[in-house]
């Protein structure tokens, strides 16, 4: 799946995301900023579902969690600091992951599924229903936080196209991270828990562990994208821990191509800005309102032609043409 | 005779009323080859299983004695734990990672003698010692021209060879092998007893096989299973001059051998 032209047509793809607020109006540069929070959001549950074979429906926990910390941990009306805000929600997440992780990673399968499931809508309720997380209506984050060194200020996130790079920035660096950790020998371990973990542990591997481990990295990651996602907002509620985000996400993952980093930011860009194209009343009139049924339509395509998700395409139509040829 | 390496006593599982293995008890012994023969059903690979930490044993005990770290009790231990341990063993049903590489199957295995998991910046290929044993498992098994062929395009044979190329790039002490032979061509199959032969001189081997004439070229011990029970144990000579072996096991497979 992975040919050699990939490395190259990612660096343009990088590239073309550099400049593009130079061209681009406000609204879209804010939309491809969201779009590339998610990709964070989706490249970390792929670590999960596509390379530890771990399908989670509870990854919108980290997300939405993330978010809180940062709305809990800024002062009302002042900026926060990015240093001690950042760490605190990153920190939070992993603490999150590290014990619902030691109960969750007993199940395996559907279970698992349940489970998560279970715990994200418990943190929902946790937040929604107690005066701490400020109920239905949520808490403004009415200052973004500040990145300073000492009294000189290293970014103004303020600044839309500032907050636009710098989200590239993070973005690249937790694919070219994650890119890193997969090939090592914790990666390698992982993947082989996805094919065969039985025989993994028979070969010495403690299992758990690697899947502990796996579990908390992605679940920081996932934080990461939340916190920015709060920090872009400029607002929390109780729907950014939901399970309709926690599904979004997975489509994004399974959209793109399961056990591919690449894959899995590319299914937050297709399914972000698809559902941003179906809803546009301008483009679809009364239909737009509908925009839900065309997306499932596309979904259910890609699922039944595209085995591989999106980056398979290639591959999935080689693989056709050589069978065809075969047979012809 | 020198102690032995592992010692299994009075092993029992029940499976609700069933005692698929009965209060079995053998040595093994660095050195040789103890082979477990048996029909279909007697236990064989429930032993194996209960040796390696897959299931859990009702009662008894397994003893091994570590390499220089003392005495284990492996009754309840993880299976990880055991293969860490030193105790190796290779499955009955081909059980190997499909879209790998032969290589990378092997790399694998040797990995975790040296998992070093938290260096998560270097390459797994890049550590010479790794890569240099799953080489030479890879050579031994008879595999040393397919390392970079994906598991799932060898033939079935070589896949059987693959799967002891991984028990044997986990460097164990004991060998536990669960019908390495089951499926392999004849010229493979004289591959696989040479190289049993061969490892037998530094391993202890618990060998669980079918092909009687591949079990009398290499066992120096044999015991026979019959309904999860032993039923006779001793030289391979002894064992088939057994009347009461014959009878209940041999007989049909050896039945050119009255007296």
């Amino acid at each position: 799946m992975r040919s050699k032209l990939t490395p190259v047509i990612l660096f343009v793809a990088v590239l073309l995301l550099v400049a593009f607020p130079f061209v681009g109006e406000k609204f879209y540069i804010q939309l491809i900023a969201k779009v590339m929070i998610m990709a964070i959001f989706a490249m970390s549950l792929d670590l999960l579902v596509g390379y530890t074979g771990l399908v989670s429906l509870g990854h919108a926990a980290f997300f939405g969690l993330a978010g809180y910390v940062l709305a809990k941990a800024a002062p009302q009306y002042a900026a926060a600091n990015f240093w001690t805000t950042l760490p605190l929600a990153l920190g939070a997440c992993a603490v999150f992951a590290l014990f619902t992780g030691f109960l969750v990673l007993r199940t395996s399968g559907i279970y698992f599924i349940m489970v998560t499931l279970a715990f994200s809508q418990m943190l929902f309720f946790v937040f929604h229903d107690t005066p701490f997380g400020g109920g239905s209506d949520g808490i403004y984050i009415y200052a973004k936080p500040e990145i300073k060194i000492g009294e000189t200020a290293l970014l103004d996130l303020e600044d839309f196209k500032v907050l636009y790079w710098f989200t590239l920035g993070l973005m690249t660096l937790v694919y070219l991270f994650l890119h890193r950790v997969l090939d090592s020998n914790f990666g390698r371990a992982l993947i082989g828990i996805k094919t065969n973990e039985h025989r993994l542990r028979a070969l010495g591997f403690p299992t758990f562990r690697y899947k502990l481990a796996s579990y908390m990295l992605s679940g920081t990651l996932a934080g990461l994208a939340g916190y920015l996602a709060a920090l872009q907002f400029g607002f929390v509620n109780p729907e950014i821990l939901s399970w309709h985000i926690s599904g979004s996400v997975l489509m994004m993952v399974i959209l793109g191509g399961m056990g591919s980093l690449h894959g899995a930011a590319l299914g937050a860009f297709v399914f972000i800005l698809l559902q941003e194209m179906l809803s546009n009343q301008s483009w679809f009139g009364p239909v737009a309102k509908h925009w839900q049924l065309a997306m499932g339509v596309f979904i259910i395509a890609v699922a039944l032609l595209l085995p591989h998700g999106l980056v398979g395409l290639g591959s999935t139509l080689k693989n056709r043409r050589k069978r065809a040829g075969g047979h012809g | 005779m020198a102690d032995p390496v592992l010692r299994v006593e009075n092993l029992t599982k029940l499976f609700g009323g069933l005692a698929a293995v009965n209060d079995v008890s053998l040595d093994l012994h660095l050195g040789q080859v103890h082979a477990v023969i048996g029909p279909n059903g007697a236990g064989k690979s429930t032993l194996t299983n209960l040796i390696s930490g897959e299931l859990t044993p009702t009662s008894g005990s397994i003893r091994y004695l570590a390499h220089g770290e003392g005495e284990f009790d492996l009754a309840g231990l993880s299976s990880d734990r055991i293969s860490r341990l030193g105790i190796g063993r290779s499955f009955q049903k081909t059980n190997i990672f499909l879209p790998f590489t032969a290589f990378e199957n092997c790399r694998l295995a040797a990995q975790s003698r040296q998992q070093r998991a938290w260096r998560i910046f270097r390459g797994a290929s890049r550590y010479a010692d790794v890569n240099a044993i799953a080489e030479h498992s890879l050579q031994s098994a008879g595999l040393a021209e397919r390392g970079q062929v994906n598991a799932a395009m060898l033939s079935h044979g070589e896949q059987r060879q693959l799967e002891i190329a991984m028990c044997l790039a986990t460097q164990p002490r004991i060998l536990l092998m669960d019908e390495p032979l089951a499926g392999m061509g004849p010229q493979e199959s004289l591959r696989i007893v040479a190289l049993i032969r061969q490892l037998a001189a530094e391993h202890a081997i618990l060998l669980i096989e079918h092909d009687m004439d591949a079990v009398f070229a290499v066992a120096h011990c044999l015991t026979v299973m019959v309904n999860g029970e032993v039923i006779e144990s001793g030289t391979p000579q002894a064992v088939r001059a057994s009347a009461h072996v014959q009878q209940a096991y041999l007989g049909e497979a050896h039945g050119d051998t009255h007296d």
